[in-house]
């Protein structure tokens, strides 16, 4: 039960953005990639979950080779796991409780009620109770991430991907998202891979590291090593100090 | 000198590849969507819903030019008729025109601006939020899901509202006769039903039909392939529009061509 991405490769017209990324993320784990704006973090999710494909290299989830998935293989692959977007990609032409739903309409077989209670649950347990016949445009931004993660968890997946989940909120907002990412690792015991470059973020949720700097992984270790490290890549990264990362290269 | 020579043609070089890359990508959505009508279970409850934003929606702004259409033609026929040739021939040419050409391209290129560029805006949003992407995730079909409805809507409800332009606008064509030209209802009847086919209904509704089609996926292949953000769907939704009505008046020639 785990995530294994492998040699990873992809560029878009010539550019390179992938050159060999690797990393996996371990049953139950909550594994935390950083990486600086532009440095393909989220070309990596997408790969996770087979909206792109690989130049070379691959992305196994439960042994499962994605790219190698039929389109039908693929969607049942999906049903395992909960995206969660950076700018919650909800669907404004419908509320909120019909944005949770979605996902269990077409990967379930409950019936209308427990739908609804599925659906109460979900925003329930990230404090939306009560906000499910609201419009997306009518959520603030840090309401909107915290829906995007309650339809992502609606059907139960195994595995939770999340995309910046704390970009551009307060830092109350900030620290409630990573409450509610430690609680699905806890309390759902759901494996997750969170994206990001927000560091007091990335302490608070994570269970092991990685950095991907120039299409590579630059480090894989636990927060107390991270801490430690010596490279001057990681630590100008994590102590927001350019002039090492500069020296670096 | 041979540089600035060449240099158009290289422009039409570059300019054919990326059109016939185009109608590639375009057929390449096409079959995709044709494949896509075996997921009924995801499709089937938002057919309805979509035939009335393209069809019931539209309904006003068919009318209205078909309306104006009528009265026009209907003057104009006379104008152009009288001491010459019988005025009852004002019913033929409302008729014949409002059938054979106008109500079925006016209502086409009416529709390609509302119905065409709606879609395309609306997918071209949902590409750029990454709603199509979330659609991925949640096992959704995004083909199924958002062309196949919009297309069979096209398909189902252009006819529909062309029919009714060609209703309204010989009826405002007769009024206008009847009001204006001292005409008779007989007269215009008469002329109205002279060189009558029922062909001529089947022309208009197999034109209607085709222009559905090619609006709807025109729009669903810009607002899919839509890049970048606002400005991405701003060009998306001009591209559509632009795009859907010249095919418009190479189908209306290709349909007046083969069967005519």
């Amino acid at each position: 039960m785990s995530i294994v991405i492998r040699d990873l490769h992809k560029a878009f017209d010539g550019k390179v953005v992938l050159d060999g990324f690797e990393v996996e993320a371990r049953d139950g784990e909550t594994l935390v990639i950083l990486g600086g704006s532009g440095s393909g973090k989220s070309v990596t999710l997408k790969h996770v979950v087979g909206l792109l494909t690989p130049d070379k290299g691959q992305v196994e989830v439960d042994g499962e080779v994605v790219s190698d998935l039929r389109r039908e293989e693929l969607f049942v692959l999906r049903r395992k796991v909960g995206y969660v977007f950076q700018f919650a990609a909800l669907f404004d032409s419908m509320s909120l409780a019909d944005n949770v739903a979605m996902g269990l309409r077409r990967q379930s077989d409950m019936d209308r009620k427990e739908i609804e209670e599925r659906v109460e649950e979900c925003l329930r347990l990230v404090d939306l109770d009560g906000f499910g016949p609201r419009a997306p445009s009518e959520l603030s931004g840090g309401q909107r991430k915290r829906a995007g993660i309650a339809r992502a968890i609606a059907t139960r997946p195994q595995y939770l991907l999340y995309d910046e989940p704390t970009t551009g909120l307060d830092p109350v907002t900030r620290a409630m998202i990573d409450q509610l990412i430690l609680r699905m690792s806890s309390e759902l015991g759901v494996t997750g891979i969170v994206i990001t470059h927000d560091i007091d973020s990335a302490f608070r949720v994570a269970d092991r590291f990685a950095m991907l700097h120039e299409g590579r992984c630059r480090f894989q270790g636990t927060p107390e090593e991270i801490r430690e490290t010596d490279d001057p890549v990681v630590r100008g990264f994590i102590e927001g100090r350019p002039e090492l990362l500069e020296n670096a290269s | 000198m041979t540089r600035i020579l060449s240099q158009p043609f290289i422009s039409m070089g570059r300019g054919a590849t990326l059109l016939a890359a185009g109608i590639g990508r375009w057929g390449m959505l096409t079959a995709e969507t044709v494949r896509a009508l075996r997921h009924v279970d995801v499709w089937l409850r938002l057919l309805v819903p979509q035939m009335a934003r393209v069809g019931v929606d539209s309904v006003p702004i068919a009318l209205f030019i078909a309306l104006f259409t009528g009265i026009v033609l209907s003057l104009q026929a006379s104008y152009t008729f009288t001491g010459a040739i019988p005025l009852y021939f004002v019913g033929v040419l409302v008729g014949k025109t409002m059938m054979l050409e106008l109500g079925p391209v006016l209502t086409g290129l009416a529709l390609s601006g509302r119905v065409g560029a709606n879609i395309a805006a609306e997918l071209g949003t949902m590409r750029v939020t990454e709603q199509i992407d979330a659609l991925e995730t949640l096992a959704y079909p995004p083909v199924a899901y958002l062309v196949v409805p919009r297309v069979l809507a096209s398909i189902i409800m252009f006819p529909i509202v062309t029919a009714l332009a060609i209703a309204v606008g010989i009826a405002a064509g007769w009024i206008t006769a009847i009001q204006l030209l001292d005409m008779s209802t007989a007269e215009f009847v008469n002329g109205l039903t002279l060189f009558f086919l029922p062909f001529d209904v089947t022309y208009a509704l197999i034109k209607a039909t085709s222009f559905g089609f090619m609006v709807a996926t025109i729009g669903c292949f810009f607002g899919f392939h839509t890049r970048g953000g606002a400005e991405g769907v701003g060009h998306s939704t001009t591209r559509a529009v632009v795009v859907s009505s010249m095919v418009i008046l190479v189908l209306d020639a290709f349909w007046a061509v083969t069967l005519l």
